[in-house]
């Protein structure tokens, strides 16, 4: 079958490789129809992802029907249409049972190299490092899932695929960031980062009580869709977007602040400069200034949401502000299973339209151009949806 | 080593009967002066440490707690849980304190304690997830033949009895007098909020002693690390019913070379 393969930094192929197979009892196979780049893909891209390996599959946003299930599958059979949420989960554990998903214990067969990172394995990934599992991705024709009793959920037919698609990660992420910033009726939400789980969170957060989002990024495109999604907006390349914040809050600052950006931001400030240097010469493995921004903006008192990701160690990390202005902090993984009933009610419903995100719609054979566009945010690229077969 | 691990695991009067023999023992040795006396003297030295300690690494190893009651010849559990058969073993003998390797290990796992402790006290389980096992197989009642992969490729085989077993709560083990290797072993069950959580304890003289430990490691057999991925891989078996893998997924590594598409 075609897969897109991880073959270094910025070296992305397509590649002809062996078609997956049942290795356990729970898992299925399932024939890929739409799979999408994630941005945190780009993080893998950009080689700031320790542990990954030339030769590993991408891609842990996708879908598609099923095509064999294991003998310990029985609630899925084949051609059912399915998502695939992104972190493998056993469904069994203390952390599944408590609805933390993403941080499963079972599911990563390399726990020890996570464990040497974070002192405790999360949850395997699809196509998302060694260190996280190791699993092959889904950008490919098929895709074999594990636990498949637990993750793959069933989708109806009179949605399209691009309508379902982002219940596998953005939107639950994006939803998931509003939840922890327990909104009140009437909050103000600040939003760094206009990418789709950006724009998810926008929208959930209104979904959740919010009577304003600040919607922060430097893309016109990607700030004229935080505008349709009811944002207000700031250029977050503007040296003055902490003055802007608190004089547009009457000089409290926003209720809480989410960090949409992750561990490659980009900033106007003397501390993305200090970041960048950090991490080319392997002193430091993350750039924060998103991150440090949100914490400094921050009221007293508010959340710090933070579904960006990030890998290792950031220097300059402001807690005496978080500390001495009582902040709380709630980050993770997305915990997808939970999210999924609730959020196809919001599709079914027409709340929302997950579709909106979509500006491509490709081929997989076009995914080293693509991965370099979506990169780049050329060609007004906001989310890139590939057909495999 | 951790408090636990040096724990009051030795009863009042057995402390006092280390410290004095022990004492006698060393001062024996000491004034000899030759090589008998010698042991002699560490043989003492240890006597006396059990005695002013109370902590005895082989009683820990073999799962057995003397620091409480006895009653008809058996020794009773410090927490009142059962009662431990047939403590005068040859292997505490072979098992001298901190020359040999001792791992401990736990592990939580969400499942009820009863099912857990029936799984391990069928030893032939145990390869399921103990990787460095090829096999156990149960013979006569309490006796059960091991045998486990060694290093570089050699194969170490032992019988082993159990010595201690108490329903739901802990089963303990050695290897009979004469085994290639000297190995002793016990595992724990214990209710925590989280599920069980299971505890190991695992003293072994590998082949060539210390020199094999080393030996061990080279090839990857670290034994905490062994025991701690064995007990990881129980806990996936027993909650998830599967060991999570990735050995057989397709990957760029097995592409058959055709020409990339971009």
């Amino acid at each position: 079958m075609k897969a897109v393969c991880w073959e270094g930094t910025s070296d992305v192929r397509v590649e002809d490789v062996p078609d997956p197979t049942i290795l356990n009892p729970r898992d299925a196979v399932i024939r890929v129809t739409s799979t999408a780049i994630c941005g945190s893909d780009l993080h893998l891209f950009d080689g700031f992802i320790p542990t990954m390996r030339a030769g590993d599959i991408l891609g842990h946003e996708f879908m598609g029907i099923v095509e064999e299930v294991g003998s310990g599958v029985t609630n899925l059979k084949t051609g059912d249409r399915v998502i695939v949420p992104f972190p493998i989960a056993c469904g069994r554990c203390f952390f599944c049972t408590h609805d933390l998903y993403s941080c499963c214990d079972n599911s990563n067969p390399n726990a020890w190299m996570a464990e040497k990172f974070y002192g405790y394995t999360a949850a395997g990934l699809f196509g998302y490092s060694h260190m996280l599992g190791g699993y092959a991705g889904g950008q490919a024709e098929y895709a074999r899932v594990p636990f498949a009793d637990v993750g793959p959920f069933k989708v109806p037919a009179h949605l399209s695929d691009e309508q379902v698609l982002f219940l596998t990660d953005v939107y639950p992420t994006g939803f998931m960031a509003a939840e922890n910033c327990h909104i009140q009726s009437g909050d103000t939400v600040a939003v760094w980062g206009c990418g789709p789980v950006g724009q998810f969170a926008i929208r959930s957060a209104f979904m959740l009580g919010a009577r304003r989002v600040i919607a922060i990024d430097t893309v016109p495109e990607r700030l004229a869709m935080a505008t349709e999604g009811g944002a207000e907006i700031l250029d977050s390349m503007d040296p003055d977007v902490f003055y802007k914040l608190r004089a547009t809050t009457g000089g409290i600052g926003p209720d809480s602040c989410i960090d949409a950006v992750g561990m490659e931001a980009h900033g106007p400030h003397i501390d993305y400069v200090y970041d960048k240097i950090k991490t080319m010469t392997y002193m430091a493995t993350d750039r924060a200034s998103a991150l440090r921004q949100a914490i400094h903006s921050c009221r007293k008192g508010g959340t710090v949401s933070v579904p960006g990701v990030y890998g290792g160690f950031i220097d300059k990390f402001p807690f005496g502000a978080a500390m001495n202005k009582g902040l709380t902090i709630k980050t993770g993984q997305t915990h997808v299973h939970k999210y999924l009933p609730r959020l196809l009610r919001h599709i079914e419903n027409g709340d929302i339209d997950p579709s909106f995100v979509v500006t491509h719609c490709v081929s997989l054979d076009d995914a080293p151009e693509m991965y370099e566009t979506f990169r780049d945010k050329k060609d007004g690229c906001i989310k890139v949806v590939m057909k495999p077969h | 080593m951790n408090r636990e691990d040096m724990g009051v695991n030795i009863g009042r009067v057995e402390r006092w009967l280390s410290l004095v023999a022990g004492g006698a023992l060393a001062a024996y040795g000491l004034k000899r002066r030759q090589a008998p006396g010698g042991a002699a003297a560490i043989a003492g030295a240890a006597l006396l440490y059990r005695g002013a300690t109370g902590h005895c690494d082989v009683y820990q190893a073999l799962g057995v707690n003397r620091a409480y009651g006895r009653a008809n010849g058996n020794a009773f559990r410090g927490d009142g849980t059962g009662f431990i058969a047939d403590l005068g073993s040859d292997t505490r003998a072979q098992l001298g304190g901190h020359r040999g390797i001792h791992v401990e290990e736990s592990v939580t796992i969400n499942r009820p304690i009863s099912e857990l402790y029936r799984f391990w006290r069928n030893f032939e389980n145990l390869p399921q997830f103990m990787e460095h096992l090829k096999s156990v197989a149960m013979r006569e009642e309490g006796i059960s033949h091991w045998i486990a992969k060694g290093p570089a490729g050699m194969r170490v085989e032992w019988d082993a009895r159990i010595i201690n077993e108490v329903d739901n709560k802990v089963i303990g083990w050695q290897s009979l007098e004469g085994s290639m290797i000297s190995t002793a072993g016990s595992v724990n069950f214990d209710e925590d909020a989280h599920g069980t959580r299971v505890t190991v304890h695992l003293q072994y003289n590998p082949p060539g002693g210390r020199a094999g430990a080393a030996i061990a490691r080279i090839f990857g057999e670290e034994p905490n690390q062994t025991i701690r991925e064995d007990l990881r891989r129980f806990k996936q078996l027993m909650e998830a019913g599967e060991i999570p893998t990735t050995e057989g997924q397709p990957s760029g590594r097995h592409a058959r070379k055709t020409p990339k598409t971009a």
